[in-house]
């Protein structure tokens, strides 16, 4: 069984320290426009809602790229981009329902959460446990993941 | 079992390894047409700009992945096919028997009826053949003629302008990419390209293409003739049904199949851009896409080994880059009777989103310039979600889309 990011949003204070974190680990700087998770603030309700990739058990990327770019890491299950095959083709990021694919224009390649090869820094830089890295059953995508199949397309059902 | 596979495309592949995770046994044999590895067309731009090599192009880079899959390869063409004798006729003066049949024969470019579009420095850009082609032609200073704004015209131009080449970009219609842009958007595209040197003649046809002593002649109406070293033609791509004649097989656009991706004759499947289908929003279209390719593979191959599997119908969906600026469009973006429609255009930063409604459903949109988490527009559009406070809010402020996503999460 993977382990899967959860995310609670009533825990969340919208500190932005899972994008500062997401941000050090890939870029090397502190900088949340580089995050790959991404806190979504809806001021009149007073609500943060982090939001990153579910880790689709049959990912629409996956299945979109044309170069084979997107691979499934044994270990975590994470689908991870092939920096050295994506030819930023862009495909991913409009196939990907969830908006969590991303074009990067500096590198000229689609970025996405690779859950930190097993040990998010998200979830570690986390105060509140908002985001916790937990076995699947129990994650709270679990839920979106259902609502994926659902999303009128059979062959991901 | 014999399962056969026409067309070594996404759709072929990706259909040649679903029949394999789900039929172990049986055999099953890809065919096309084109020498070397199975390869991406999408990727050609890349390869055009020197950005990777032939390799970066292949659909499979383990070269021994189609071998450990047990999937044959057959380099041949397709010339006829026998529904009753269950047959393929093939170039070579053979014949192949098959159980099951799976066309994925993709489509081809068209060339417009004008004189001249057969002479020697006068390309498609979609095979890799044609990629070398150009690669010899399109040499610094050059001038160089692309016929057609459309999607493949617009996602070459800057592997054209990296070659250093004098670019004219000649479109029949109105503005760029107007079967996937709207008039503010294909116009901002246009502006863009004359801003990165490029001329750009819209409303314009070529009508007759001529040699010269030095280089081709294009004659333009309107327009005074231009002359070019190479012209690259991109006008439009059709389905290849035409070995399927006598076959019985039922066309319409393209190779008529049900939500089952079946034909209308038993055993025979058609998948990727050869076939038409269910559109997602009603109706039926040819959507010559990659995301929709390998989705219809799929389904296809789960149904020729007795797994029943449904395409609820495609969605059409594209994303081009043109010299950089990054262009999205989804659904029913030019609108239904009665639904309300929400833009924003701020010039200044280049980016541009409209959004479409039907009651409080997104059913389309339109961005320019915009790269963060564009698929929710695809979520917000399938999971046919009721907006609700959100559709008042994207009425106000149409860029907020990715937050009406995460917020209506049910």
């Amino acid at each position: 069984m993977y382990r899967s990011l959860s995310i609670d949003p009533d825990k969340c204070t919208g500190c932005l320290q899972c994008e500062m974190a997401c941000s050090y680990e890939y870029e090397g700087v502190f900088n949340p426009a580089h995050s790959r998770i991404k806190v979504f603030t809806f001021h009149q309700e007073g609500r943060f809602v982090p939001y990153t990739c579910t880790q689709c058990a049959d990912a629409w990327c996956q299945h979109a790229c044309p170069v084979d770019a997107i691979r499934v890491d044994a270990e975590t299950g994470a689908k991870e981009i092939k920096e050295n095959l994506c030819v930023g083709c862009k495909v991913c990021t409009i196939a990907c329902p969830f908006g969590t694919v991303n074009y990067n224009h500096d590198r000229g390649k689609v970025l996405k959460c690779d859950l930190c090869g097993g040990d998010p820094a998200c979830a570690r830089a986390c105060p509140t446990q908002a985001i916790t890295y937990v076995d699947g059953d129990w994650a709270g995508y679990e839920k979106m993941r259902a609502w994926a199949a659902r999303t009128d397309n059979a062959t991901h059902a | 079992m014999r399962h056969v596979i026409v067309g070594r495309g996404p759709a072929g592949v990706v259909a040649a390894e679903t029949l394999r995770a789900h039929d172990r046994a049986s055999e099953v044999l890809l065919i096309g047409d084109e020498p070397g590895p199975a390869y991406s067309r999408m990727a050609i731009p890349y390869l055009l700009a020197r950005q990777i090599r032939e390799e970066g192009t292949w659909l499979r880079h383990d070269t021994t992945h189609f071998e450990r899959q047990r999937v044959g390869q057959l380099e041949t063409r397709v010339e006829a096919l026998n529904a009753e004798s269950k047959t393929l006729a093939l170039a070579n003066g053979t014949t192949l028997d098959y159980d099951r049949l799976l066309l994925a024969t993709g489509s081809s470019p068209v060339d417009p009826p004008i004189e001249g579009v057969d002479l020697p420095r006068v390309h498609h850009c979609w095979t890799l053949e044609d990629a070398h082609h150009i690669m010899e032609s399109a040499e610094a200073g050059s001038r160089v003629v692309l016929m057609g704004a459309g999607f493949i015209g617009c996602i070459i131009m800057e592997a054209l302008k990296l070659r250093g080449v004098r670019l004219t970009v000649v479109e029949a219609g109105d503005r760029m990419v107007p079967r996937m842009m709207d008039q503010v958007a294909g116009n901002l595209i246009k502006q863009w390209c004359i801003d990165q040197g490029i001329e750009v003649c819209t409303s314009t046809r070529i009508t007759r293409i001529e040699p010269g002593d030095e280089g081709l002649w294009l004659h333009c109406e309107p327009g005074e003739p231009m002359q070019a070293d190479l012209v690259v033609v991109a006008t439009g791509v059709r389905p290849n049904v035409g070995f399927l004649q006598e076959s019985g097989v039922e066309i319409g656009n393209g190779i008529r199949v049900d939500a089952h991706q079946r034909s209308s004759v038993d055993d025979v499947y058609a998948a990727g851009d050869v076939c038409e289908g269910a559109s997602w929003q009603g109706g039926r279209g040819v959507h010559a896409i990659q995301p929709m390719a390998v989705e219809t593979a799929r389904v296809a191959a789960l149904n020729m080994v007795g797994r029943e599997a449904t395409h609820v119908g495609s969605l059409d969906m594209n994303v081009l880059d043109t010299l950089g600026l990054i262009s999205v469009s989804y659904g029913q973006w030019m609108g239904v009777e009665g639904g309300d429609s929400a833009s924003l255009l701020d010039e200044r930063s280049g980016r541009y989103v409209k959004l479409r409604f039907d009651g409080d459903h997104l059913i389309g949109g339109i961005t320019l310039g915009i790269t963060e988490h564009v698929g929710a527009l695809r979520g917000l559009i399938q999971s046919r979600r009721h907006l609700g406070v959100w559709k008042k809010h994207l009425m106000e402020n149409p860029t907020r889309f990715m937050e009406a996503w995460v917020s209506t999460v049910p």
